[in-house]
């Protein structure tokens, strides 16, 4: 990264037509595709904080984890009970998003302790199991006390509201109507803009050398003074506190929130999201969460047209979804491991394979 | 009494089921290091070719005929599967990062899945009442003699894969590729061809497994592989992964501990935990002997692997 060179005004006018751009972007998207299509990016701006969250876990630190849905969920849950009717507590969101987060950050760090000494695969299928656990938990606690009201979910959540303001208004200045979805494309943008801003600094810092270290060589990492136990488990903290903020955005923004949202098929999503973007490289996994979620949408488009060439519908386009994503990993570990748009050091290491299995005995 | 001695029963049966799927997980993993997530899918489509088969037959046939065509075309589009998987999946892969066949893998499992959707929807198909089982007493518990088969169908698929493992020319070659694939080669093994062996052995146990999962349960879904799948592999790691005898043990302990936790976990905690988390108590025990004991129950603590 280029820093200190970055003070010429080419950059900086590169810089403000990107602030215009993405500062227009929902108005121009609203008067064109219609608000379903804003709400969709602000979707997107949630995935692409889950994605670059799994994407230190997966991506820098090498750990695979198919369960971290499972963060988003504690996330969203904590927001959601303690700023909904359903104990008639209404929190902040200043004080519930950073709780959120650290609520998630304890879970991965139980999450993750027990399986350091493994083998990454365990790591995988413990994460895996843990993701459904959550889940069925969530599907149960409505006894003996009802806590998370099941499967029905909880329903009214507040939306963000600080000092009057309320992000469920709509606002209109001089004829020009500011709805909630895209108060809320700001605020997500927002977000996800620090994350990124996060995620980028890390990469090239201590701990991100540290995490990179451990994904290629964990014992070579060991022997050049890294813990990395302390390390390993910083990651999955770290990226659980990403899906946890996540979360809670999330919570605030559908006002609803059931078991039925964080699903396997959920975690499934975001690592494709990570995977087909590139392992590691911001910008790649940026790429990829907006890609795979705007490629489901216009997925499903795919169902009329069915009806209307061939008679009836095939193919379910959410059951299309999953088989195109199922295909998309094999077919990028297969023929382009490293992604669609790599980072330098992992395309060395995922193409370059066999010079260093050689050299490495 | 007699409903501790059901309930243990009951755990036999189901572990039988899930020893025998963990051999699949067990085998690939001794060999290969992989763990092959869509197992658990090939034991699904397993059950429901089965499935589609006897409904097809009905009682056309004499009953034992049908399963025995039933288990037949299981095992062949199972084998078929698990050799086309892994030669189009997993062998491009073999000398590359783990991280990749791993995420193949989780691929190759969601495509089953949805194909089978597609195929056979994704509704829950029902066994069609072809058989009709008589019961054994048992000291005050009783089973169908469907289920007692089943058991016993499993005990000597294992004591038949043990012997196999252990005496003949391909159980010997297995061996030396799972301890060494390297010099397995040099010595004359076509590790190659002891892979694809192994994929396709693992398939076909996997194959009858399903085909028993669908007798049990009497029904089939396309998404039953997935918990299947990790309850199987729980077990494999339960008994030692790699470690054939392992996974047998592992499986019937699982079954067991399922079973019995199941059953009075319930009552103990007054209602709170009740059936409903029936799912919950495999993940515990995972989790359990990663902390304690990774090599397992059979495992030798091998540094790398566990």
């Amino acid at each position: 990264m280029s820093t200190l060179k970055a003070f010429d005004s080419a950059r900086w006018v590169k810089i403000a037509l990107l602030c215009v751009v993405l500062v227009a972007l929902p108005f121009v998207i609203d008067a064109t595709l219609g608000r379903a299509w804003v709400r969709i990016i602000d979707v997107a701006l949630l995935f692409v904080m889950l994605a670059l969250g799994l994407n230190i876990v997966v991506g820098y630190a090498g750990l695979l984890d198919l369960g971290y849905i499972a963060f988003f969920a504690v996330g969203a849950y904590c927001y959601a009970l303690l700023a909904s009717p359903q104990f008639g507590i209404h929190g902040s969101f200043l004080v519930l998003l950073p709780l959120g987060a650290m609520v998630a950050a304890v879970f991965g760090i139980i999450l993750g302790a027990p399986t350091l000494k493994l083998r990454g695969d365990y790591l995988a299928i413990v994460t895996l199991g843990f993701g459904e656990i959550i889940r069925i938990f969530l599907n149960n606690l409505n006894r003996p006390f009802n806590l998370t009201n099941g499967p029905q979910g909880i329903t009214l959540i507040d939306p963000l509201q600080a000092g009057g303001i309320s992000l469920s208004k709509t606002y209109t200045y001089d004829g020009f109507a500011i709805a909630p979805v895209h108060l809320y494309y700001f605020v997500f943008l927002a977000c996800a803009l620090l994350t990124i801003f996060i995620s980028l600094r890390l990469e090239n810092s201590r701990i991100g050398r540290a995490w990179v270290a451990i994904r290629e060589d964990e014992l070579a990492a060991s022997a050049m003074g890294i813990n990395t136990r302390n390390v390993k488990l910083l990651a999955f903290a770290m990226g659980a506190t990403f899906g946890g903020v996540a979360g809670g955005l999330f919570a605030s923004f559908q006002g609803f929130i059931s078991p039925e949202s964080f699903t396997l098929l959920d975690s499934v999503m975001v690592l494709c999201m990570v995977v087909l973007g590139g392992m590691g490289n911001v910008r790649g996994v940026v790429l990829g969460a907006i890609l795979l979620t705007a490629l489901p949408e216009a997925l499903r488009y795919i169902g009329p047209l069915q009806q209307q060439w061939l008679g009836r519908v095939f193919i379910d386009p959410s059951d299309l979804r999953m088989l195109l994503f199922g295909l998309a990993l094999v077919l990028m570990m297969l023929f382009r491991p490293a992604g669609l748009w790599p980072s330098k050091t992992r395309q060395r290491e995922l193409i370059g394979i066999d010079a260093t299995e050689k050299a490495g005995g | 009494m007699d409903i501790f001695l059901q309930q243990i029963l009951n755990g036999l049966l189901l572990g039988s089921i899930y020893a025998l799927v963990a051999l699949g997980y067990t085998m690939v993993y001794g060999i290969l290091g992989l763990i092959n997530f869509a197992h658990g899918d090939i034991v699904m489509i397993g059950a429901l070719v089965a499935l589609s088969v006897v409904t097809a037959l009905g009682t056309s046939m004499p009953v034992m005929l049908v399963l025995l065509i039933a288990t037949a075309a299981a095992v062949a589009v199972c084998v078929a599967l698990g050799l086309i998987i892994e030669r189009t999946a997993y062998r491009p892969l073999r000398r590359a990062p783990r991280l990749a066949p791993l995420i193949t893998a989780i691929g190759v499992s969601i495509l089953i899945q949805y194909s089978a959707a597609l195929v056979w929807g994704k509704q829950y198909m029902s066994l069609p009442e072809i058989v009709k089982p008589g019961k054994i007493e048992f000291g005050g518990a009783q089973i169908t003699t469907t289920l007692a088969f089943i058991f016993l169908l499993a005990c000597a698929i294992m004591a038949a894969l043990l012997w196999f493992v252990k005496t003949s020319r391909m159980g010997r070659a297995m061996r030396a590729t799972e301890q060494n694939p390297d010099v397995a080669g040099l010595m004359g093994v076509d590790t190659t061809r002891v892979i694809a062996f192994t994929f396709a052995l693992g398939a076909s146990i996997g194959a009858i497994a399903g085909v028993m999962v669908v007798l049990y349960y009497g029904q089939g879904h396309y998404f039953m592989g997935f918990m299947l799948g990790l309850k199987a592999f729980t077990a494999a790691v339960l008994g030692g992964i790699g470690n054939i005898p392992g996974a047998m043990l592992g499986g019937l302990l699982l079954g067991l501990i399922e079973s019995l936790a199941a059953g009075y976990m319930g009552d103990i905690t007054g209602g709170v935990f009740g059936s409903n988390y029936r799912d919950v108590y495999a993940f515990i025990v995972l989790v359990l002997v990663l902390m304690l004991r990774p090599s397992g129950l059979m495992g030798v603590s091998s540094g790398d692997r566990a």
